[in-house]
């Protein structure tokens, strides 16, 4: 039942996407799109998305994994890519069921989607920005980071990355050297934008977190760029 | 004579005494030495981050006797059901692959002017910079009727392991419609919010197993951490359950007697089923054997956790007196990282920076109701003070304090993986 009304209700994805989605096994993109809130903080996807905790998903279906240029994959996610791992439909399901389950090393510290409808609708909402660049719709980016008022100058601030190693100390205590995300979020490999914009935002109280308006706001500019240097080229194992 | 640390270590007692004469850095390595004493939050972090960040340049041993450490903090937790034993237990295999010397032996002499530890297996190590985190031990006498060999009757689970799993087998045993009772501890002690998670984590069990039972507490304290939050989670999840009996109802006359599983409270005496006696604290007993206390604690300066007493003798955490922090496992973790650093720098001229200090502490009320208290530190000339903080507050979502609750958890899974590797 529940697919015969997701197929129902899929015209405009249908017909964007031609004949493929007739021979994938996808779900309800506009359900899609709403689980893909759970996704956004660490993937951007639409028009101009860039690399931010996690890859940009623009382009995702048929490429290799671990291939988007200029994002730090886990070596073992780049085990399985030399492996030959591509993301299809089936791949996807896997992956997202439990990602740890095809990487066990990856750097995606998300427990998995477990209901396979909600894979399904997920992945065709995904499926939209992938046939071809031309496809990608006339959406806003999901990242926020260009949304922001800081001073031109703190983003352009190089930190000291010695120092951040130092101050990254007082991070440790909840947010886990090696990325793992049970509760508490991982921050390693954050883009240093990101992460400057966001200890702004939770030093300025425009982020609601109490722990976070507290320690970023003993933070100065120096030191926000220090731990965005340390964080942002950590080397994993 | 050349020493050769690892023979020397493995020398009889006899042979090490004869070679008990000063030695800094007078092994055929060369490298400056740290003994680190205790393998908690504090010792276990500061062992871990003088090893990792001097990447080899500093020898550090690590002197801790048991081979499995039970944190204290989530062992209330694990008295409420939300966790094994086994979730709060963690071994040093990672430490010592990450290049520390782990040796399980109680550490039983400090001699300053040689710079040596004695251990009771009979072992000597010498050091050029000493870290002690010993955590902590009761004050005698604290509570009338009660001593160390009354632990059994009466448990403290203020150490957590055989004594946590202790009291708990005697919850889960209590009589139907028995008592708890508590003795709490007076300030300052390890973890202002402990022993009223444990009431809520207690009351937890009963509730679910044994719900005509009742928890007498008998409190020093005119107030403690967190109250207004316990005090609402307590009338909204075991109403008619808890008795908390302050200073101004007499909670600080108390006496116990374990033979007769009885407390008497203001003149009152009661017969209990379990009595959790958690007494006033002091500094870990080596702390005391270094001379580095001053009465019940080690004074410390803030800027690198050093003792007031010798400059090359560090103390973290609960045993430290400090200024403004708690006695947690979170504000040790952050001690350590300071003194982690000034040590590094001291002995090999890497660069020292500022020190900067910080705390949470979750306390679990019920299932998916957690809350939690935090703040900001710096160091003064005259202590660790405080500079910004936060608590949560009393009526708030569902939604929020299950999310606190969940924060917690990543918080242990953090700090475990930040102190053991």
């Amino acid at each position: 039942m529940a697919m015969t009304f997701a197929r129902l209700s899929m015209t405009a994805a249908a017909l964007l996407l031609g004949t493929m989605a007739a021979a994938e096994d996808l779900g309800d993109p506009k359900r899609g799109s709403r689980l893909y809130q759970e996704c956004r903080s660490c993937h951007d996807v639409g028009r101009n998305a860039k690399n931010k905790v996690g890859p940009h998903l623009n382009e995702l279906f048929g490429r290799p994994a671990a291939s988007v240029k200029g994002f730090k994959y886990s070596r073992s996610l780049k085990r399985q890519a030399a492996g030959g791992l591509e993301w299809h439909v089936d791949t996807l399901h896997t992956f997202l069921e439990n990602p740890r389950q095809m990487a066990s090393g990856t750097r995606m510290s998300y427990r998995g989607m477990k209901a396979q409808q909600d894979r399904a609708d997920l992945l065709a909402y995904l499926r939209q920005f992938s046939d071809n660049p031309a496809n990608i719709p006339e959406a806003d980016p999901t990242a926020s980071a260009v949304d922001h008022d800081l001073a031109p100058e703190i983003p352009a601030l190089k930190g000291d990355p010695d120092y951040g190693e130092y101050l990254s100390g007082e991070c440790t205590t909840c947010h886990q050297a090696a990325g793992s995300d049970e509760g508490i979020p991982s921050i390693v490999l954050w883009p240093e934008d990101d992460f400057v914009i966001a200890m702004h935002a939770y030093k300025s109280k425009k982020r609601a977190h109490p722990v976070m308006q507290m320690v970023a706001g003993r933070l100065g500019d120096e030191e926000i760029a220090a731990l965005a240097a340390y964080f942002g080229a950590l080397e994993l194992e | 004579m050349k020493l050769n640390r690892r023979l020397f270590l493995g020398t009889s007692a006899a042979v090490a005494a004869t070679l008990s004469a000063p030695m800094v850095r007078a092994d055929g390595h060369g490298k400056p030495r740290v003994v680190v004493i205790g393998g908690g939050a504090g010792g276990a972090t500061a062992a871990r981050y003088i090893a990792k960040d001097s990447k080899g340049a500093v020898d550090v041993t690590l002197v801790e006797p048991t081979r499995t450490y039970y944190t204290c903090f989530f062992s209330n937790l694990y008295l409420g059901g939300f966790k094994s034993i086994d979730d709060i237990g963690h071994t040093y295999g990672n430490l010592a692959a990450a290049g520390v010397n782990v040796v399980h032996d109680w550490a039983v002499g400090v001699d300053r002017d040689a710079k040596t530890v004695s251990l009771a297996g009979g072992a000597t190590l010498s050091y050029d910079k000493l870290v002690l985190s010993p955590g902590i031990d009761f004050v005698d006498g604290a509570v009338p009727g009660w001593d160390l060999s009354a632990q059994n009757a009466m448990p403290h689970a203020y150490k957590a392991g055989s004594q946590t799993e202790l009291l708990k087998a005697q919850l889960a045993a209590m009589p139907e419609g028995g008592t708890f009772a508590m003795i709490a501890p007076p300030n300052p002690y390890r973890c202002p919010p402990g022993p009223y998670e444990r009431v809520s984590m207690v009351a937890h069990f009963l509730k679910a197993n044994n719900p005509t039972a009742k928890i007498i507490v008998a409190d020093p304290k005119p107030k403690f951490s967190k109250m207004a939050l316990f005090q609402e989670g307590w009338a909204n999840h075991y109403e008619g359950m808890i008795d908390w009996i302050g200073e101004e109802f007499g909670g600080g006359e108390v006496s116990v007697d374990p033979a007769a599983m009885t407390v008497t409270i203001d003149g009152e005496e009661t017969k209990v089923d379990v009595c959790n006696v958690i007494p006033a604290m002091k500094a870990g007993r080596i702390a005391d054997i270094a001379g580095v206390t001053d009465g019940n604690w080690a004074p410390v300066n803030a800027a690198d956790m050093s003792t007031k007493a010798d400059a090359d003798i560090y103390v973290l955490g609960d045993a430290s007196q400090q200024g403004d922090m708690p006695k947690s496992g979170f504000s040790a973790n952050s001690q350590a990282k300071v003194c982690a650093n000034a040590v590094r720098g001291a002995l090999t001229g890497s660069k020292v920076f500022p020190a900067r200090f910080s705390n949470t502490c979750w306390s679990l009320i019920d299932t998916n109701d957690g809350v939690k208290v935090g703040a900001t530190y710096e160091a003064t000339p005259e202590k660790i003070a405080k500079v910004d903080g936060f608590i949560s507050k009393t009526g708030e979502s569902s939604d929020v304090r299950k999310a606190t609750y969940e924060e917690s958890e990543g918080w242990y899974a953090g700090i475990t993986a930040d102190m053991f590797g």
